[in-house]
């Protein structure tokens, strides 16, 4: 019977990490990782493996793991997934490879994130780093050692640009990054709390990246400092292009510039890049609100929530028009917040913002919703019922439902067509209209997670190698 | 790694960085900015290029201490290096020849103007100038707005220099005496720029405002600068800094810049009793 279900990672009581940011989850000792391990059916051909983005051999890292040979492990993993530490932490397993898993019909199917994440953390405690490539046994003067020189530029370093930039050094190609912020990363870095994603983790994970070859050139921004076509003249022979999300969506409604307002984006990226919660010692801001609202239901609005509890609000509550049955975000994410006392208000849509005299939100005015059919996203539509206009009392707000893409760099490149929001519109490839240009994650269409993104850049290295060897 | 080259005071709490930044130089146009930090610690601000030069591989800032970071940046000497600095950020001004313009610059606002009225002119406009400040001392950068217009007028608040009064004065005068205006650019602080919006619009004068907000990334993420313009929200990093004066929600925007004043004046506080600390030491070890 005990089969049937996980072995329990630990984790940092409620009460005591809503006072730091520190991981929430602390990872499976190495015993527990086996005995998780050997819960595995080792089914062939098996499920997991075709739920999984970027294609990990599943069955075999946990047989690895289950007999104890954790390098081994470590190196299946690798040879898919370059950010492996990362996605143990942050993929949605639970919609994608653990979903198929056989043991799930019976019980909780096999925790594969977390042991992911073990095995990627147990090569960082032993200190072992991303391999850099052998050199392919090439002929004199034959291909594999002519693309030593052949230069690709990657933009943006967010989950796709990491793991496009590893995968075509893997395949032996000069790689350089260009990222606008001061530290890379993208998402990774202003977006996911360092509760979720410790910034020591990602930064172990860029500098395995970095010792595949890659060159990283932070406070660049493409599109302005050099055009497309200015790294084609440099000499790039193809470009891909993860320049990630950008103008944060609002409601739209009265009172939204009211001081107090924040995006998901402003308010995370001062605290997670600036280090605003460590304000004064750092110099950038954040407003520690009392009454807190945070509106949206996705991993965004749950780790702003999150956030604000650890800036020592006294109550924050998430609305969401819609029931927790759509909510987008992780179940995880969801149980993890409700354990820290995060409020949470179903099926309640703010429709105005009401200030004080000195221009600072004090209230939040909320109808409630009910569901009707199913809209074209499959999910049944909110609607709202006339007459339950409530009033909420909040000196902070998150508006977190989303943002389009990033707006500069196809802004600079007439000739990159977009859809009419904006996207880079590409082929299945991940091919954009200009030949030698690919994109992925978040500036093409889809709203991709973390992992997506990632498949995203897998995808194009593949697709810029084809096209790199058929020139 | 962006050295800082040559280093001027322009006026009292005013300071000029000549500094490397060889891509940047190369594509800066009048109107742009960057975004700087100057250490681990540090925030993000921007600033106005006020000169690129590519074949120099520099770039010119000029900014005036308004708090701990633009305190911070002014004790930088020649030699040093900033970590960050991006750019260049922002549209640049649409030049184009609109026949009579009048550029108004108020304090640090005189900054942007001048490498904008000297694209305007060589565009082959006439331009007429207004400049203010609080005080003499804050008139910077008059020579060379002079050599770029055909008039220049100029008020103090205290009337130590020129005329006593604001731009807006000048500007109701020039008006009365029925002097054409194609095009107004208006930069200086945001209640000056409002009020001389409030003038042209009632006599039809397309105004141009350049406006300088809190932002963090400045690249269109963050949504820190967002601005009423007309009907719409704008982001001031990506749409801007420039738009029709007559569209921008002045009062709201009034309001916003005031959000973190609080931090702020901790920031500077903090900073200053450290640097009474420092020199106490310094006097203590008998330096100078």
């Amino acid at each position: 019977m005990r089969k049937n279900l996980r072995v329990r990672m630990p984790r940092q009581r409620p009460e005591e990490r809503i006072r730091n940011f520190a991981e929430v989850a602390l990872g499976y000792s190495a015993e527990g990782a086996r005995e998780e391990a050997s819960r595995c059916l080792i089914c062939s051909p098996a499920p997991c493996k075709e739920g999984c983005p970027v294609g990990i051999d599943i069955p075999g890292f946990t047989l690895h793991i289950k007999e104890g040979r954790f390098d081994s492990a470590l190196n299946l993993l690798w040879e898919k997934n370059n950010l492996p530490a990362i996605c143990g932490r942050v993929c949605p397993q639970e919609t994608q490879c653990e979903v198929q898993c056989i043991l799930g019909k019976k019980g909780e199917p096999l925790a594969i994130g977390k042991l992911e994440r073990f095995v990627a953390d147990w090569g960082k405690s032993q200190n072992i780093k991303l391999k850099t490539p052998r050199p392919r046994p090439a002929k004199r003067g034959g291909q594999n050692s002519k693309l030593k020189n052949v230069k690709v530029a990657v933009v943006g370093s967010g989950p796709a640009g990491l793991t496009a930039a590893a995968d075509l050094a893997k395949s032996g190609y000069r790689v350089t990054i260009f990222e606008s912020l001061h530290f890379p990363g993208g998402v990774l870095r202003y977006g996911i709390p360092g509760f979720r994603l410790p910034k020591g983790v990602l930064d172990f994970e860029i500098e395995g990246i970095k010792r595949l070859g890659v060159e990283i050139q932070t406070n660049m921004l493409i599109g302005k400092v050099f055009t497309l076509k200015d790294l084609f003249e440099q000499g790039y022979k193809a470009v891909f292009i993860g320049t990630g999300a950008g103008l944060p969506r609002f409601l739209n409604i009265p009172g939204e510039n009211l001081n107090g307002i924040y995006s998901a984006n402003e308010f995370l990226t001062r605290v997670n890049l600036m280090k605003a919660h460590r304000f004064p010692e750092y110099d950038t801001p954040v407003r520690k609100g009392r009454r807190m609202a945070v509106i949206g239901g996705g991993n965004v609005a749950f780790d702003a929530a999150r956030v604000a509890q650890r800036l020592e609000a006294e109550e924050v509550t998430i609305t969401y028009r819609r029931s927790e049955q759509e909510m987008p975000a992780r179940q995880e994410e969801i149980e993890h917040a409700k354990e820290e006392g995060v409020g949470i208000k179903l099926l309640t849509l703010p429709i105005r913002f009401l200030g004080d005299e000195r221009g600072w939100v004090r209230g939040m005015e909320c109808t409630r919703m009910r569901l009707g059919e199913p809209d074209e996203s499959g999910r049944r539509r909110p609607l709202p019922i006339e007459g339950s206009q409530f009033m909420m009392e909040v000196d902070t707000v998150v508006v977190a439902i989303g943002q389009g893409p990033n707006p500069l760099l196809p802004s600079y490149t007439p000739s990159l067509k977009t859809t009419p929001k904006g996207h880079i519109l590409v082929d299945k490839d991940g091919a954009t209209s200009i030949p030698g240009v690919f994109a992925g994650g978040d500036i093409i269409p889809g709203e991709p997670t973390v992992i997506d993104a990632m498949g995203h850049g897998k995808r194009a290295a593949q697709a810029i190698n084809k096209y790199l060897r058929r020139r | 790694m962006n050295k800082i080259v040559a280093k001027k005071r322009v006026a009292p709490e005013i300071t000029l960085f000549q500094i490397e930044a060889p891509l940047i130089a190369k594509k800066a146009l009048p109107g742009q900015f960057v975004i700087l930090r100057i250490d681990e610690q540090g925030e993000r601000i921007p600033l106005t290029i006020y000169e690129a030069d590519g074949t120099q591989d520099r770039i010119t800032i000029i900014f005036q201490e308004v708090g701990k970071t633009t305190k911070k940046l002014s004790t930088l000497k020649v030699g040093d290096s900033l970590p960050d600095l991006l750019g260049p950020l922002g549209k640049p001004t649409s030049i184009e020849k609109y026949g009579e313009v009048l550029t108004i610059g108020g304090g640090i606002g005189i900054i942007p103007l001048v490498p904008i009225a000297r694209a305007l002119k060589e565009a082959g406009n006439r331009i007429t100038t207004i400049l203010g400040a609080r005080t003499k001392e804050l008139i910077i950068l008059e020579k060379e707005m002079k050599d770029l217009s055909q008039e220049i007028y100029i008020t103090t608040d205290d009337g130590s220099y020129g005329e006593k009064g604001l731009v807006t004065d000048i500007l109701e005068r020039l008006i009365a005496q029925k002097k054409r205006m194609d095009q107004v650019l208006a930069i200086g602080p945001l209640i000056m720029m409002k009020k001389v919006c409030e003038i042209t619009k009632k006599e039809k004068i397309p105004t141009t405002v350049s406006l300088n907000t809190i932002m963090v990334d400045g690249t269109g993420m963050c949504g820190s600068c967002r601005v009423r313009v007309g009907e719409e929200n704008r982001f001031v990093c990506v749409h801007g800094p420039e738009f029709p004066g007559e569209l921008v929600d002045f009062d709201e925007l009034l309001v916003r810049e005031k959000r973190f004043t609080k931090e702020e004046r901790i920031a500077l506080e903090r900073y200053e009793e450290e640097l009474k600390g420092e020199n106490a030491q310094a006097e203590a070890r008998g330096e100078d």
